[in-house]
């Protein structure tokens, strides 16, 4: 930032008033800038220069050992090995991708679904402020066990001689366990919205917060029913907090590899897992470049999320 | 640095550079040993989770005044550290097949054949590939193929033994399929059982492709659906032909699950998700101190061994570097070969880990007789009752059977793409 008055290149009261005025403008110009510079700084250092150089290494050769400088695409063509000779058969990729963005699909889905209604019930339906802040927080409780604790206790839940089997078994339902409770596409996204829908609630409640009443009480003085009120009134004014738990859910479900792994028996294959066994041989590259692919992916996503919303506009 | 800040106008310091703040900092450095001098020397060692065991670093720093820190990271990682991060360790704890990529790194350094007491003591399984003049299974890398290196800081192992080890053994084994006898309620043989339609969504394999595309081939070789040149360095073809049982198998639901993880191989078994799956000696003996029946059951195809060593980072000096040495002699000197041995492993020299276990234990887990009392583990749990038989008898005999050991083979980077078609099949 110049120093005001070392900016004053001509001798004169008045003009160093003027250029002193013209001076504070550029720095309020500037202010927010400033004020961004720290998190910027932070995001350039952990966040765009790491993916500056696994992008870079993405064209680079390896070995057992070492990875070497070059600049060959022979980790984008393993990646994509067979994508297009195989065809109508997909290859490993796509089927990955295929899988994976079908989880996407399912959980954003149930999340949605289920994070709109707990964020409509805690704001219209829940009177009082501090009933509302500990039914929110409430929400968070599956949080407070780390990760790995948390899947690992559905299998006492869901597995062949689990509590659901036994219920099921003891009440007569079933006769023979049922196997796809666990180790399957079902536990998978049951475990994949059990974790997620907390990203759904918060930025929708937020959303919804800010819609004035009165707009609802026109509505209904307007002779809408309840169904109208929420699609015309309520949805579209939410749209931005939809949007934005939308981009958390489906970020995280596109590179998660843990709660697939765990709750796949390891046997549903991810992007991130592919990512993860390339990393485990030492194949930097080939991971780098996989990697790239799914960074590419995730924003062709939120590319198409964000041209039905303007996130912007809407903060 | 504060020191010399002092003095030093706030306009000088603000002009002087970071360099020169890192070689104040580097200088003030320098000063610290002489202080630390006068606490035990701690060593970080690295290893997997099921070598390392709090009673023997409390017992080698009653021994030796040497505090062992343990990081306990997954097999690939302990390579992925060695190779990536050599500074974040002082003693590591590896496996011989993973040589092969950690040598030619150059991060480590030979071990001073010199300076180990009991060099000429250790298991002629692991340095010459025999169990009493008589030679065993030497398929894929086995540990005698690498032993030694040309120099301390050669990258290519020497074909005849040298003064440098490129590994001093810790623990070895024959490792097997696992089996819950009171499930299965017959007698299980061949690896091909793995792929019985009768265990349809009861099985499981390892998902580390290194070692679990061994368990395969083995699995392929009994069937009879591939024969192999050598198990441990595979064709490409024959990588293609074992995968593709295995993906076969996987699409008629074979599988209940894979696992990475030690303690995920003895969940699985313990709540009866699977009756027969590739898994380690120790998860079998976990699951049987829950009071559940579980076999390491010896198969007629012979078993899948691997072996571990001590290693140090090339960067190891000074006091650091002794206190290495004398843990490692203080490892090979018997009480630490004992507990290993009890707990179902192999130690690496016999003699010193007989004199520190009661005759009986040894007749038990060493020769294969008939346990005269009850067996109990280390850690003082019962593993069995007086009159059992340890599975697959005496350690030549398992030792004997060996068919080949975990290894990288020249074609991982196309084993490790395979290896993800299978997951994703």
């Amino acid at each position: 930032m110049a120093d005001p008055v070392a900016t004053t290149t001509r001798p004169g009261a008045w003009l160093r008033g003027v250029s002193r005025k013209r001076s504070l403008e550029t720095e309020a110009r500037w202010r927010p800038y400033w004020q961004a510079a720290p998190l910027a700084l932070v995001f350039l250092v952990f966040f765009i220069l790491p993916l500056i150089v696994t992008f870079i290494v993405s064209f680079w050769t390896y070995t057992g050992y070492s990875i070497e400088p070059a600049f060959v695409f022979d980790n984008y063509v393993a990646a994509f090995d067979k994508c297009i000779v195989a065809l109508p058969d997909l290859c490993t990729t796509f089927r990955t991708y295929l899988s994976t963005l079908k989880f996407c699909a399912i959980v954003w889905a149930a999340t949605l679904l289920i994070g709109f209604t707990i964020a409509y019930y805690l704001n219209f339906v829940i009177r009082t402020t501090t009933a509302r802040i500990v039914l929110a927080l409430v929400c968070t409780i599956p949080f407070w066990t780390s990760n790995v604790i948390r899947m690992i206790s559905w299998i006492p839940l869901l597995g062949r001689n689990g509590l659901v089997n036994n219920f099921l078994m003891s009440a007569g339902i079933t006769s023979q366990p049922l196997d796809w409770l666990l180790y399957s596409d079902f536990s998978v996204a049951l475990a994949l919205v059990h974790i997620n829908t907390v990203f759904m609630i918060v930025p929708i409640l937020n959303s919804m917060s800010r819609i004035d009443r009165s707009l609802v009480e026109a509505a209904y003085d307007g002779g809408a029913s309840g169904w109208q009120t929420l699609w015309n009134v309520i949805i579209p004014l939410s749209k931005t907090g939809i949007a934005i738990g939308s981009i958390f859910v489906i970020t995280i479900v596109m590179g998660d590899f843990v709660t697939t792994g765990l709750m796949g028996g390891q046997q549903i294959a991810s992007a991130g897992k592919v990512i993860q066994t390339e990393i485990g041989a030492l194949q930097f590259p080939i991971a780098a470049a996989s990697a790239i692919v799914l960074l590419a992916v995730v924003l062709m996503i939120i590319w198409t999320l964000i041209r039905f919303v303007d996130i912007r506009k809407e903060l | 640095m504060t020191e010399m800040k002092r003095g030093v106008s706030r306009r000088t310091l603000l002009k002087s550079s970071a360099a020169i703040a890192g070689l104040a900092g580097m200088k003030a450095i320098t000063g610290f040993p002489a202080v630390h001098a006068a606490e035990p020397i701690t060593l970080r060692y690295l290893s997997t989770s099921t070598n390392q065991s709090p009673a023997i670093a409390e017992q080698a720093f009653k021994d030796t005044g040497v505090k062992i820190e343990y990081v306990s990271v997954t097999t690939d990682d302990v390579t992925k550290r060695i190779v990536t991060q050599p500074d974040s360790f002082d003693l590591v704890d590896t496996e011989y097949f993973s040589l092969r990529n950690l040598v030619p790194s150059g991060n480590l350094m030979g071990m001073d054949a010199k300076k180990i007491k009991l060099v000429d003591k250790l298991a002629t399984v692991i340095t010459k590939g025999e169990i009493d003049g008589k030679k065993i299974g030497d398929q894929g890398t086995a540990p005698h193929k690498v032993s030694y290196l040309e120099g301390q800081h050669s990258k290519k192992f020497a074909s005849s033994p040298t003064e440098w080890l490129t590994l001093i053994p810790t623990t070895y084994n024959a490792d097997t399929l696992g089996i819950r006898p009171d499930l299965i309620k017959r007698p299980i043989e061949s690896w091909a059982e793995l792929l019985n339609p009768e265990f349809k969504g009861k099985a499981a394999i390892l998902n580390i492709p290194s070692i679990g595309i061994m368990d395969a081939a083995m699995v392929n070789e009994a069937l009879g659906k591939v024969k192999y040149g050598d198990k441990g360095n595979m064709t490409k073809e024959e990588i293609d032909k074992t995968i593709a049982t295995l993906i076969d198998a996987k699409k008629a639901g074979q599988f209940r699950a894979f696992w990475t993880d030690f303690n995920e191989s003895v969940n699985l078994m313990a709540a009866g998700e699977t009756v027969i799956q590739s898994m380690w000696s120790p998860a079998v003996t976990a699951v049987r101190l829950k009071g559940i029946a579980c076999t390491f059951q010896p198969l007629k195809e012979g078993y899948r061994a691997w072996a571990s060593g001590f290693a140090l980072p090339k960067t190891l000096k000074g006091k650091q570097l002794d206190a290495a040495y004398e843990f490692v002699n203080w490892f090979l000197s018997g009480w630490a070969g004992a507990y290993l041995n009890k707990q179902g492993y192999y130690s690496a020299v016999l003699d010193t880990a007989q004199s520190h276990m009661e005759p009986y234990e040894w007749a038990y887990w060493m020769e294969g007789k008939p346990a005269e009392k009850d067996i109990h583990g280390p850690d003082g749990g019962l593993l069995e009752k007086a009159g059992a038989v340890r599975d697959g008898g005496s350690y030549a005999t398992r030792m004997g059977a060996v068919a080949c050991w975990n290894s990288i083979m020249d074609e991982n980077a196309y084993m490790i793409q395979k290896w993800n078609e299978f997951i994703d099949a």
